[in-house]
C-alpha cells in the first residue's frame, strides 16, 4: 500500500525528471565547450551548490538576504495599523488614499537609482527597496479586510455592550486578520523579488549579490545555484507563513481553503 | 412600567433606485411590550419589520418618533437590548465558550463569575458538551443556540430576535421553537421577535403585532389566548391562525409598484 502511494506521488515528477535528463544530456554531449559553460548540466550545478555549501559562502548570503527581508518586514508592518485606521475612518482614508494611489504603481525597483543617491550602497538602501515591496500589499489588504468585516459581527458586538474601541480590538482586528496575513504573504513575496533586484546593484552580500558576482567570473553554476536558492527560500517563506496562520486561525475559511 | 415602548416611529431611507428620492420604510409605529412578555412582529418580507427591530436595537436612527427601553430613551446600541441574528453572527475566531462570554468580557466581569455564568447558559441551551468547539464545527441549530446564550448572558431588558429560525430546516425550526419556550420558562425574558411565520408567532407569543406592507404600519395587535400552550389544529389555534392569515392576505403583493 505504502509503496503504491509513493509510486503514485512520484508519477507527478516524471516530466521534471525527463526535462532534467534532456538538459543533462544536451549540456554534456550536444553543446560545445564554451556553450556548456553558459549552460552547465544539472550535475554540474549540484557540484557547484555543494562547493558553495561546504565553503559556507551560500549560508552567509542566505542569512544576509533573510535578515534584510526581516528588517524591512518589521518596518513595513506599520502598514497594519495605518490600514486599520484608514479602513475604519473615512476622513483619514480620504486624505491618505490619493497619496497611496500615486505611489503604489511605482515598482520598488524604480526607486533603486534615487535610493542609492539617498542612502548609498548598503543595508539601508536595500531595506528601503524591500520595504516598498512589502508595504503596499499589506496596506491594501488590511484596508480591504477592515472594510469587508461582516457588518452583523460589528452589530452583534455593539449590542453586547462593546464600544468603538472594543469593536476595533475585539472584532475588526480579529475578523481582518486572515486577509492581513494574505497581505503579508503577498508582501513578503514582492519584497523578496525587490530584495534580489536591490542586491544586484546595491549590496556587497546576499543572494542577489552572489549571482551578479558569479556572472563577473563566469561561474554559471553558481548563478543557477543562487537562482534556485532564491526560489526555494521564497517558496518556503510563503509556506511557513501559511502553515503558521492555519495553525493559529483554524477557524478561517479563507486560509484553510 | 413597560419594558419597551415605541412611539410614533417613522423611518425614511434614501432610495436605492432613484437618486434624491426617499422610501418610507415604517410609519407611525407605536407599541408597548410589558415585562416578560413575548411580542412577535409579523409581516411580509419588506414590510419594514427588520427596520423596526434595527431601530429598537439602536443600529439605525429613527427619522422621527421615540423608543424607550425600561423608561430610558434609546440612542445607539446597548447591552440592554441584545440581538439574536438570522445568520447567527457568531465570532468565528472564538470558541463557543468565548462567544457566550463576549458580553461579560466587554463588561469586565471577573473570570470566576464569568466561568459560572457562561457554564450556566451553555447548559441552559444544551451546549455544555461543545464549549470548546468553534462555530464552524457546529450545525445551524447549535449555532443559533450559541447565539441565544450569548445574547442572554448580558441579561438584556429586551431580547431582540431577527427571524432567528428562518435559516433552519423544518424539523430544526420546530425543535428550536420548543427549546425557546423551555429556555424562557427557566429564564424569564422580555422578547421582541421578528418573523414571517404565522405558526411561529402563535407558538411563541403573548402578543402578535401584524404589520402592513410598505410603508410598515401596525395593522392589528392580537393577544394570544393561551400563550405557549396553544395546541396545533385545535379550534382556538385554527381560529387565531385564520384571523392572522386573513389580515396578512389583505396585504396583497404590490411589489411592482416599488
Amino acid at each position: 500500500m505504502q509503496i503504491l502511494n509513493y509510486l503514485k506521488q512520484s508519477r507527478r515528477l516524471v516530466l521534471l525528471i525527463v526535462l532534467l535528463l534532456i538538459w543533462e544530456f544536451s549540456s554534456r554531449f550536444i553543446l560545445d565547450k564554451t556553450e556548456s559553460i553558459l549552460l552547465p548540466p544539472p550535475s554540474g550545478v549540484a557540484v557547484g551548490g555543494f562547493e558553495l555549501m561546504q565553503s559556507g559562502e551560500i549560508w552567509k548570503h542566505i542569512l544576509d538576504s533573510l535578515s534584510r527581508e526581516f528588517f524591512a518586514f518589521c518596518y513595513a508592518s506599520i502598514a497594519i495599523p495605518i490600514g486599520i485606521v484608514m479602513g475604519c475612518f473615512k476622513s483619514v482614508n480620504e486624505q491618505v488614499d490619493p497619496l497611496i494611489e500615486i505611489l503604489r504603481p511605482i515598482p520598488p525597483i524604480a526607486w533603486i537609482p534615487l535610493s542609492i543617491l539617498w542612502f548609498g550602497v548598503g543595508n539601508t538602501q536595500n531595506h528601503f527597496i524591500i520595504f516598498l515591496g512589502i508595504f503596499f500589499p499589506i496596506l491594501l489588504n488590511t484596508i480591504d479586510a477592515v472594510k469587508n468585516v461582516e457588518p452583523n459581527l460589528i452589530r452583534a458586538a455593539r449590542c453586547l455592550g462593546a464600544g468603538s474601541w472594543g469593536v476595533i480590538t475585539r472584532v475588526i482586528l480579529r475578523a481582518a486578520l486572515p486577509q492581513i496575513v494574505t497581505g503579508i504573504r503577498i508582501g513578503l513575496g514582492v519584497g523578496w523579488m525587490a530584495l534580489v533586484a536591490a542586491e544586484l546593484v546595491g549590496a556587497n552580500s546576499g543572494l542577489g549579490f552572489l549571482i551578479n558576482d558569479a556572472r563577473t567570473v563566469l561561474r554559471t553554476d553558481y548563478i543557477l545555484v543562487g537562482m534556485l536558492a532564491i526560489g526555494v527560500i521564497g517558496l518556503s517563506l510563503d509556506r511557513a507563513i501559511r502553515f503558521t496562520a492555519q495553525k493559529l486561525m483554524p477557524w478561517s475559511r479563507a486560509l484553510n481553503a | 412600567m413597560h419594558a419597551l415602548k415605541v412611539e410614533h416611529l417613522r423611518k425614511l431611507y434614501p432610495s436605492m433606485q432613484a437618486k434624491g428620492q426617499e422610501v418610507l420604510a415604517i410609519e407611525n409605529v407605536s407599541l408597548e411590550v410589558n415585562k416578560n412578555e413575548f411580542c412577535s412582529i409579523l409581516g411580509h418580507s419588506g414590510c419594514g419589520k427588520t427596520t423596526l427591530l434595527n431601530l429598537i436595537a439602536g443600529f439605525e436612527v429613527p427619522t422621527s418618533g421615540r423608543i424607550e427601553c425600561a423608561g430610558k430613551e434609546v440612542n445607539g446600541p446597548g447591552a440592554d437590548r441584545s440581538m439574536v441574528f438570522q445568520d447567527y453572527a457568531l465570532f468565528p475566531w472564538l470558541t463557543v465558550y468565548d462567544n457566550i462570554a463576549f458580553g461579560l468580557k466587554v463588561k469586565g466581569t471577573t473570570s470566576k463569575e464569568m466561568n459560572e455564568i457562561v457554564n450556566r447558559f451553555a447548559a441552559l441551551v444544551g451546549l455544555s458538551q461543545f464549549i470548546h468547539h468553534y462555530p464552524h464545527q457546529l450545525s445551524g441549530g447549535m449555532r443559533q443556540r450559541v447565539s441565544i446564550a450569548r445574547a442572554l448572558v448580558v441579561d438584556p431588558t429586551v431580547l431582540l430576535m431577527d427571524e432567528p429560525f428562518a435559516a433552519l430546516d423544518a424539523q430544526n425550526r420546530a425543535l428550536m421553537q420548543a427549546e425557546m419556550i423551555r429556555i424562557l420558562n427557566e429564564e424569564s425574558k422580555t422578547v421582541v421577535l421578528v418573523t414571517h411565520s404565522i405558526e411561529e408567532a402563535i407558538n411563541l407569543s403573548d402578543v402578535i403585532v401584524v404589520m402592513t406592507r410598505r410603508p410598515g404600519k401596525v395593522k392589528k395587535i392580537i393577544r394570544v389566548p393561551e400563550p405557549r400552550k396553544m395546541v396545533e389544529d385545535t379550534p382556538p389555534y385554527l381560529a387565531i391562525r385564520r384571523q392572522i392569515r386573513d389580515l396578512i392576505a389583505g396585504e396583497h403583493d404590490d411589489s411592482e409598484g416599488r
